[in-house]
């Protein structure tokens, strides 16, 4: 394996600002790059190189393979590290940085594209003996047939999804046979549209789901290990907004088995790098299932790292180097607890809606046990171009109460005037008794939005 | 007649515009798609009524409270 001294970064704001942490540690060179929007963000200046790549729009700047490879040319780097979004689960992308002679710092490009399949993702899941939720086969774009017997022996209700979708998007409920046809068929439609790709596939819907997923690190030679889990149940639009570990009122059973299911899953397909396979857990039966998996570092990795202690970012980075020693499941140890909250900009009383704009003031809290990961600094402006995450603050703390205590304390503490934002309203759903009480799922904030808009006021 | 401003909701760039000059829409009808964040956020017609003017194009940046389209109702 190539060794090498020099990273690019393949993103922006708090993620690349993260890489270049872990490569200062490692004692490694990095080259940022940037959009015409981003020039004066952080994550520029922090690097060792920074690199102009086009437009404000990511398909102008950062989704540029192209310039990107040509950035990593110029400036002398000898590894890619993707972040997560943009092009970090784009397998093509992962085999141009290989072809031009560059390290992939993440899977081979094989292993993207396989998980990023949802429907080949699920099959090699149920081959390693994952559990999988009952779904049926694909359905191309305007091909439908028996999709009405598939729908029976999967159960209604049910969500039709796109087989290239994620995220919440592509995804529609079917609660009767009767709306089935017509809502499989303009999710091909709009699938074909969005993502290129118009096939669907049905799958059982769980009425109160929580979202529970596993951190694993795979060595790429067969071998894995997992970083326990994180539960990530709290989410609107689809999108994770609290996110903690240990998951509260999980029994030990159960994480245990779901634990050795992901770890299998890597060894089964020699996992190289950090990685994320994401369970949707049944609330009341605590019977889970394989949802999918994500083949890159996670935005809410802290919570792992401030639950173990470890790197990840580092971990990937000395694999991808050949240089990192192996580490026995033993020796990942969790303590207390760790949560993290997801600040937006946006507006909570309005549907969640984008509210970009410039951070007037903008003052991180600080405390013992306290993390905050941002990739803007007071002044800068939060344009519309991208994602609406400012920054992540991670509380740790010996019991689950203490963190939350803690985080809440931490976010009220948190200055942020000149955009809208869900500061109050995280305070609100840690402070929230049913969150309290660790009775937790995917439609909490849904249904709850109302107590906890009026408390966040 | 009375003519209505639509104005956005958000700070985005216009990603798509549905209505034509002269369109007659319905209430709450689409008349444009915005894009900000990530997220698509559509601007619908506050009341039925005649599009008697765009004042915006695609790929436009516009701010919270942009006049983008006015309607006759």
């Amino acid at each position: 394996m190539p060794a090498f001294d020099k990273v690019l970064i393949a993103n922006r704001g708090e993620i690349a600002r993260r890489v270049i942490a872990s490569c200062r540690r490692l004692s490694l060179k990095s080259v940022s790059i940037y959009s015409e929007a981003d020039a004066t963000l952080a994550h520029v200046g922090e690097a060792d190189q920074a690199y102009p790549v086009g437009g404000p729009r990511a398909q102008d700047s950062y989704l540029r393979v192209d310039r990107l490879l040509s950035v990593a040319a110029e400036s002398g780097a000898g590894a890619v590290h993707p972040g997560y979004g943009f092009l970090s689960e784009n397998a093509a992308f992962a085999e141009a940085v290989g072809a031009a002679g560059l390290v992939f710092i993440g899977p081979d490009p094989q292993t993207i594209r396989d998980m990023g399949d949802k429907q080949r993702a699920r099959d090699i899941a149920s081959r390693a003996g994952v559990p999988v939720v009952p779904g049926s086969r694909r359905f191309e774009l305007d091909e439908l047939d028996g999709l009405e017997q598939a729908a029976e022996t999967v159960g209604y209700p049910l969500l039709v999804k796109a087989s290239a979708g994620g995220g919440g998007i592509g995804m529609r409920r079917v609660d009767r046979p009767e709306q089935l046809r017509e809502l499989a068929v303009a999710t091909q439609s709009m699938a074909a549209k969005a993502f290129g790709d118009g096939a669907v596939f049905l799958e059982r819907f769980i009425a109160k789901a929580r979202h529970v997923e596993m951190q694993v690190f795979g060595f790429g030679d067969g071998t894995a290990i997992h970083l326990y889990e994180r539960d990530c149940s709290l989410q609107r639009r689809y999108q994770k907004v609290i996110e903690e570990s240990p998951a509260p009122r999980l029994p030990a059973r159960v994480r245990d088995r779901m634990a050795a299911d992901a770890v299998s899953l890597c060894q089964a397909t020699r996992y190289r790098g950090a990685g994320t396979v994401e369970f949707v857990v049944d609330a009341g039966t605590f019977e889970y299932y394989f949802l999918e998996m994500n083949t890159r570092i996670q935005v809410e990795h802290p919570v792992t790292e401030m639950l173990t202690g470890r790197d990840l970012v580092a971990m990937q980075i000395e694999l991808a180097r050949g240089s990192l020693s192996p580490i026995a499941q033993a020796a990942i140890e969790p303590t207390g607890h760790a949560i993290e909250a997801r600040i937006y900009a946006e507006n909570p009383a309005k549907k969640f809606m984008p509210s970009p704009g410039k951070l007037e003031r903008f003052r991180l809290p600080s405390a013992e046990g306290l993390r905050v990961d941002a990739g803007y600094r007071e002044g800068d402006t939060v344009t519309p171009f991208y994602d609406p995450m400012i920054a992540k603050v991670i509380a740790q703390a010996p019991t689950r109460d203490q963190a939350r205590d803690k985080l809440a304390q931490a976010l009220r503490a948190f200055e942020i005037e000149g955009i809208r934002n869900n500061r109050d309203f995280l305070v609100a759903c840690l402070q929230d008794e049913v969150f309290a009480a660790g009775d937790v799922s995917t439609g909490f904030i849904d249904q709850r939005l109302d107590g906890l808009l009026a408390s966040a006021a | 007649m009375a003519v209505v401003d639509v104005k956005t909701e958000i700070t985005g760039n216009v990603w798509k515009i549905v209505a034509k000059l002269g369109d007659v829409v319905e209430e709450d009808a689409t008349l444009l798609i915005l894009e900000s964040m990530k997220m698509e956020i559509p601007v619908s017609a506050p009341e039925a009524g005649t599009v008697k003017e765009i004042l915006v194009a695609e790929g436009a940046v516009v701010s919270e409270g942009t006049v983008v389209v006015r309607l006759e109702v």
